[in-house]
């Protein structure tokens, strides 16, 4: 059998809560590295045997307590939060970033971006852990370009918990040159201590696919830097 | 009808960026009084009976666990503001 037939039979479950916006581009980049995407939804405590979960991007009730302050206490993230601690792959982007550190399956938390403004960019990263669940496809200090687009993206923690996560490598992706939004040290993604669970603010899912990505030097719109982080977990998957 | 109040700010350690916003702004409208400020939220919780002691322990957990992150945010006061007029 085929790396692409074991691949093909990983089942990525993706979250839509009220105001998620980018679960149908969650999925899209699941089922392009060759997995088959499940759709799970907030209200439903079920993961339905998923093999690894995404919590995409939006504003999940709005965000008008704080960024994903509602979501945590959702039926599917009671379940999610003990599959997580057990081990299961969490891929969370932006507002699921927000999500995993109000159910403090990640530490820290965000606040509104330093300028104040709405940022939507394409973001250079530097991949600063290639170990975990979700970025073992990528090399390490490799570049990678992907959308970035948030109100609250401003990571914050306090400095025992930002020498913590450096020292035990815990930061997954860091923002190339100038910091656009104020992040502690420039933090733009990081890991849980087993590895399995994955936070960022920028978009891989939105640089998966040429023709509706970011600029590459094959050309505008041709950059696929996001697609490693869903082939990777497909390939943990394999391997676990 | 019983009502309580919860007041929540950033920490004083956490950049308040609405806060500096504001800060900014106010100067160039010809208030030069005030040299920082800081935003923060206040809820108003009611209940249909009077507040009582529980009424008021639920409302600090509620405060502590769903109103406020304790990790950029402090709760500042959770009171029983049933007489309070202003507040209506």
């Amino acid at each position: 059998m085929s790396d692409t037939q074991h691949l093909g039979g990983a089942r990525i479950g993706v979250v839509t809560f009220p105001g998620t916006l980018d679960d149908r581009d969650a999925a899209r980049a699941v089922r392009l590295a060759g997995g088959i995407a499940v759709p799970l939804w907030h209200a439903d405590a079920d993961l339905h045997g998923v093999d690894a979960v995404v919590l995409p991007g939006g504003f999940s009730y709005g965000d008008y307590l704080r960024a994903g302050a509602i979501s945590r206490f959702a039926p599917v993230m009671e379940t999610l939060v003990d599959a997580a601690n057990g081990g299961l792959p969490v891929l969370g982007i932006c507002n699921g970033f927000q999500i995993l550190t109000e159910a403090h399956l990640l530490p820290g938390s965000m606040v509104k971006n330093d300028g104040l403004a709405f940022l939507c960019t394409e973001q250079t990263l530097v991949v600063e852990n290639a170990t975990t669940a979700w970025t073992r496809d990528y090399t390490q200090g490799e570049q990678i370009t992907v959308p970035l687009k948030n109100q609250d993206g401003q990571f914050v923690a306090d400095e025992h918990t930002l020498d913590e996560l450096e020292g035990e490598g815990r930061v997954v992706v860091r923002y190339a040159g100038a910091n656009p939004n104020g992040s502690r040290r420039g933090i733009a993604g990081i890991t849980n201590a087993a590895g399995n669970v994955v936070g960022l603010m920028p978009h891989p899912e939105h640089a998966v696919e040429s023709g509706f990505g970011t600029a590459a030097v094959q050309g505008p719109r041709a950059g696929t830097d996001g697609l490693k982080f869903f082939t990777s977990v497909l390939g943990s998957l394999v391997r676990a | 009808m019983g009502r309580v109040v919860v007041d929540v700010m950033p920490k004083p350690e956490i950049l308040d960026p609405q806060g500096k916003a504001v800060a900014g702004a106010l100067p160039r409208l010809g208030f030069t009084q005030f040299s920082s400020v800081r935003q923060g939220k206040r809820f108003e919780l009611e209940v249909d009976g009077p507040v009582t002691a529980e009424v008021l322990a639920a409302a600090r957990e509620a405060a502590e666990h769903v109103l406020s992150n304790p990790i950029i945010e402090d709760v500042v006061t959770v009171f029983d503001a049933s007489d309070d007029v202003a507040a209506g």
